[in-house]
């Protein structure tokens, strides 16, 4: 069914991935790293992904870690989406984690695949942006870590060779109020028109987008404008529009038209679902 | 660290049983069940994980055998359709007509089997979620729905 043929490679430690993808990466084999490795098969299934290894994180317990202790939620990059639904220590995760393909599939993907993945709307990015999670980068010899605003702007900077590990969330955002909706032109299974994602952090709140522009964002200066005491829904969402980091999404799940409309009456809906919250302002 | 170099001999344990089969790493396990082990009740649908009739158990969870490589089951509890014994959605599929044509229904049956198991007292809500993972060609829904409803201690 993969119409090419590759080697497979499961490391037990990160110093033996790091050194297997450069010595692969040396030997001409053009190495990829494998998590819950749907979106690789799916890719190479209709050859838009080549590769002759592929190095499964699998086996690396730091990267299956799934803890939540008494200062922060750690979460390893091998951690299935369904896992993080079961055990919901993070009620704004398990929510984007829901909504991302279907249920079989969340049992499949990681948290670290779906965000290093090569399909655009990287659903599950969303709350660890609005909880400015720290991620562990598997880099050379050494561990790193990284505020994910650094690793994340508008795309992953990950540089050849390097993994994530693991994403870290201090605890005081895991239970913060919060306003989770992923809207699909027709299907509930299907990738966003939009997904919006909120918190609601001492009075002010966040927000975190999918499906509108080519990559998931989260910026400040669109929270400022929502921020706004004294303007109306109407003005302070025009506002926001004028501050979107790049052009609309205009393809066959959304024209840029549908998706501004829809943006639009998520907000309205927004400030509706805000004013029930507890410490809303 | 394990590798898989060019086509080799791994062990799978399928159904309760340790098998030996000659694999490719790139191959993938719903090819690996049907084609080595004639193991057909995993059915080839959208070989693209929409439509949920390669479904099979690994460590009792649903995964769509045909996005997982055979490579990648090493070590892990595989179950097939095969390996459920007069189980009680089986029963159930009988008694609520959940079938027509039937080319959905094992992966079907795996993914209540799985509900039933890790969540006997699933609510509407969650019966939903799993199941939209599945398509059924016939549009045997409604039927699948009592019978899975029927199994599920809360419903
Ligand atoms: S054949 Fe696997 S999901 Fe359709
Ligand atoms: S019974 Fe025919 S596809 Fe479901």
């Amino acid at each position: 069914m993969i119409p090419f043929t590759f080697d497979y490679y499961r490391p037990d430690t990160i110093t033996e991935a790091v050194r297997a993808y450069k010595e692969l990466e040396g030997a001409g084999r053009f190495p990829i790293y494998y998590s819950g490795g749907s979106e690789i098969i799916s890719m190479a299934r209709v050859n838009n992904i080549h590769t002759k290894a592929v190095i499964d994180l699998k086996a690396i317990p730091e990267c299956t870690v799934f803890e939540n202790n008494a200062n922060e939620l750690v979460m390893g990059s091998a951690v299935t989406l369904s896992a993080i639904s079961e055990a919901n220590y993070y009620p704004l995760l398990t929510k984007a984690c829901g909504r991302i393909a279907d249920h079989t599939m969340q049992c499949k993907i990681t948290l670290g695949g779906n965000i290093c993945g090569t399909i655009r709307y990287k659903e599950a990015l969303l709350p660890l942006l609005l909880s400015d999670a720290s991620v562990i980068i598997a880099s050379g010899n050494k561990l790193a870590t990284i505020p994910i605003h650094e690793i994340y702007n508008h795309r992953l900077n990950l540089k050849k060779g390097d993994f994530i590990v693991q994403f870290i969330i201090k605890n005081k955002y895991l239970s913060l109020p919060y306003f989770h909706i992923k809207k699909t032109k027709n299907e509930k299974i299907d990738y966003p028109a939009l997904t919006l994602a909120a918190i609601l952090d001492e009075g002010r709140v966040r927000l975190a987008f999918s499906g509108l522009c080519a990559f998931p964002f989260q910026s400040p200066k669109i929270d400022t404008a929502w921020n706004q005491e004294g303007l109306a829904a109407d003005a302070k969402i025009h506002e926001m529009i004028n501050h979107l980091p790049g052009p609309v999404l205009n393809d066959v799940y959304g024209s840029d038209t549908y998706r501004l409309f829809v943006l639009k009456t998520t907000l309205l809906n927004l400030e509706k679902e805000l004013e029930k919250m507890p410490c809303s302002n | 660290m394990f590798k898989l170099e060019g086509k080799n001999v791994i062990t799978l344990t399928v159904n309760g049983e340790k098998r030996d089969v000659a694999i490719e790493p790139a191959d993938i396990l719903l090819t690996v069940l049907r084609d080595q082990l004639g193991l057909t009740g995993a059915k080839p649908g959208c070989l693209n994980g929409d439509c949920g009739a390669c479904t099979v158990l690994i460590d009792g969870w649903p995964v769509k055998s045909c996005l997982m490589l055979a490579a990648e089951a090493m070590g892990h509890q595989i179950t097939t359709i095969e390996g459920l014994k007069n189980a009680p959605i089986q029963k159930a599929f009988v008694e609520n007509w959940g079938f027509q044509c039937g080319y959905c229904t094992s992966g079907f049956l795996m993914v209540c089997h799985s509900l039933a198991a890790i969540h006997p007292d699933a609510d509407e809500y969650v019966m939903e979620e799993w199941l939209q993972s599945n398509i059924c060609r016939c549009t045997s829904y409604e039927e699948i729905r009592h019978a899975i409803r029927s199994i599920i201690t809360s419903a």
